[in-house]
């Protein structure tokens, strides 16, 4: 069974329709990338699996477990995490704290243990920073751990907020354009970790993507998309060449 | 400069950062505690309400600075701490009952006030607080046969363990307990899940969700948090003023509360208690300056409502950080003498959520 998987997913504002009776599975393991022109319908496709916005019709299912009605801080603790595509991290916050947000939804401390700093809450501190550590050096990103956000290079802070989807241990990543705003070599970086994040941990990825360098390089199966519908599904080599997806991109009847 | 080296995670946990600062802090100590000693009982009164407003102030921080909720409705809070002990104490119950009493009143009332405003934010959230605490005020001034109308009443003096609470020193002494309490309180709950979780709902709440961050849930912690120190130190300002009228609760001690926060340093502890300082004494500064004043404007009546009101602004204006960003700038000039680049802050910015910012 596949750990992932939407049912004719459609969502609609007012008189558009966003996501038009999208259908996909991924499998445990596997990098699935999503691409399409702009206002494909490719982000909206993330907020519904995070649960911002509610289809208006479909279902979603994680890992056999209907999904489409769980509130969206359940999402994490489920084991789905998430970046952005225009960054949001906790800027005023220093990397490392940002990255302890990450276990957020693996704290189990009553209110009352926090507020006296019991015992307990300090050992369950102890451990979440040890777990943070293995990212910090996973993604090497010590020498950044005390700097706060606002004070890093946009390329950094890329790096920490996909630090910070992987201190929820994820089952499953979605990734919204890894690579923008970052310059060939950033993207090429970028690309490495995720080979890392899918063979040293194991973590099914799901990302939007733009650059087909770095969705061919990473990627297992591709979906295209445009104005809400798929286009084409398969290897990243047999969707770039489809005419319909190529016909979206360049227009025309290519 | 002093470079820390750490080698524990422990270290980050640690309420001081190293032990320079556990002697400085308790220097202060030390010389708190001997105040009412070497000064007269005026300056032992005012210092005391310097810690009463301190101790609003850091509840506040939490809420604005740290959550990044505004809320004007303070004074309220503050009342109810102040009605829920002096209302027992009539009634006998004692002091070291009253005192919790009077935070989880306040507590209960900011749980109810978090609830119905949790999707607001910004200028909604500050509008609908000011409106909760003017019914709130209102109910001081109706509800004659617990609180006595505008005749108000007097404020029984505690005793704890059979020891009398009597005049400015006893409040003085209370007074430092229940900020160090509060402090502490405060620093537990930064170092804690719940504290990152509302710092995270300041900075980005589509994150925090994502984060797995109940929107709602913490907004309310955060909220009756808040709400529950102010009504301890609302139960302190009973015994502060001796004499509770509702007037005493109206919207411009809201603002002075606010005026704490932002004139003090959003997002620091440190600024909570410069913030404090700072609006208790310059009443006093702005009394001694009328003198010197032409007399058409020292004796204008509204001075000193407005020079809080052009000092909040300027401090918004042009240092976002307040006293204690000042107070980090000065100390990263000498510390680093001389080679501070006036750059060094450039990257920072207010973090009060306004819909500008947004």
């Amino acid at each position: 069974m596949s750990l992932f998987a939407a049912e004719d997913l459609a969502v609609r504002f007012g008189g558009i329709k966003a996501v038009d009776n999208v259908s996909f599975e991924v499998e445990q393991g596997e990098v699935f990338a999503i691409i399409g022109p702009n206002g494909a319908g490719k982000t909206t496709i993330f907020n519904l699996i995070s649960r911002i916005y509610n289809p208006t019709s479909g279902r979603l299912t994680f890992d056999g477990q209907d999904i489409t009605e769980v509130p969206p801080y359940r999402i994490a603790g489920l084991g789905i995490a998430r970046t952005f595509q225009n960054i949001e991290l906790f800027s005023n916050a220093s990397v490392l704290q940002n990255l302890l947000i990450g276990r957020h939804c693996h704290s189990r401390i009553s209110v009352g243990a926090q507020l006296l700093f019991l015992p307990s809450a300090r050992r369950a501190e102890v451990a979440h920073r040890e777990k943070v550590e293995d990212v910090i050096s996973f993604l090497e990103l010590e020498r950044y751990r005390d700097t706060l956000i606002a004070n890093l290079p946009y390329g950094v802070r890329k790096i920490v907020e996909l630090g910070r989807a992987l201190c929820i241990e994820p089952r499953l990543l979605l990734l919204d354009e890894p690579s923008s705003g970052l310059n060939v070599e950033e993207t090429e970086v970028m690309g490495f970790w995720i080979e890392d994040i899918k063979k040293d941990l194991g973590i099914t990825v799901i990302m939007v993507e733009h650059d087909m360098s770095l969705v061919s390089m990473v990627s297992d199966r591709v979906m295209a998309l445009n104005y809400g519908r798929v286009l084409a599904m398969g290897a990243p080599a047999e969707v770039q060449g489809n005419h319909e997806v190529i016909r979206a991109y360049i227009g025309g009847d290519a | 400069m002093r470079y820390l080296f750490k080698t524990r995670y422990q270290q980050d946990l640690a309420l001081f950062r190293h032990g320079g600062d556990r002697l400085n802090y308790g220097l202060l100590l030390v010389v708190l505690l001997l105040v009412p000693v070497m000064l007269s009982e005026f300056y032992v009164g005012e210092l005391g309400a310097v810690f009463i407003f301190a101790i609003t102030g850091v509840a506040l921080m939490l809420l604005i600075g740290y959550t990044g909720l505004v809320s004007l409705g303070h004074a309220a809070f503050l009342g109810i701490g102040a009605y829920t002990n002096a209302v027992l104490l009539q009634k006998g119950v004692p002091f070291v009952i009253t005192l919790p009493a009077s935070g989880i009143m306040a507590a209960l009332a900011g749980i109810a006030i978090g609830i119905p405003t949790l999707r607001m934010s910004g200028l909604y959230l500050a509008i609908a607080t000011l409106a909760f605490g003017s019914i709130v005020g209102t109910i001081f001034q109706k509800w004659t046969a617990v609180t006595g109308g505008f005749d108000g009443f007097a404020v029984p003096t505690p005793t704890i363990l059979g020891f009398p609470i009597e005049g400015a020193t006893g409040v003085y002494y209370l007074s430092l307990a229940v900020l160090l309490f509060v402090l502490w309180i405060s620093m537990n709950l930064l170092r804690s899940p719940i504290g990152r979780a509302m710092v995270a709902i300041r900075d980005s709440e589509v994150s925090a969700q994502s984060m797995g961050i109940n929107l709602s849930l913490y907004k309310t912690i955060a909220f009756a948090i808040s709400a529950g120190m102010t009504g301890l130190s609302g139960a302190l300002f009973a015994h502060y003023v001796r004499f509770l009228a509702p007037d005493a609760f109206d919207i411009l001690l809201s603002i002075q509360f606010v005026t704490i926060v932002f004139v003090g340093g959003l997002g620091s502890l440190h600024g909570a208690i410069f913030g404090a300082l700072f609006v208790r004494l310059l009443p006093q500064a702005i009394a001694i300056g009328r003198d010197y004043l032409p007399s058409a404007i020292g004796r204008m009546p509204g001075l000193e409502p407005s020079i809080f009101g052009l000092i909040l602004v300027l401090c918004i204006l042009f240092e976002p950080a307040g006293i204690h960003g000042r107070w980090q700038k000065v100390k990263l000039y000498f510390n680093s003498f001389p080679m501070y680049r006036r750059t060094s802050f450039r990257r920072q910015r207010a973090y009060a959520r306004s819909e500008r910012l947004r």
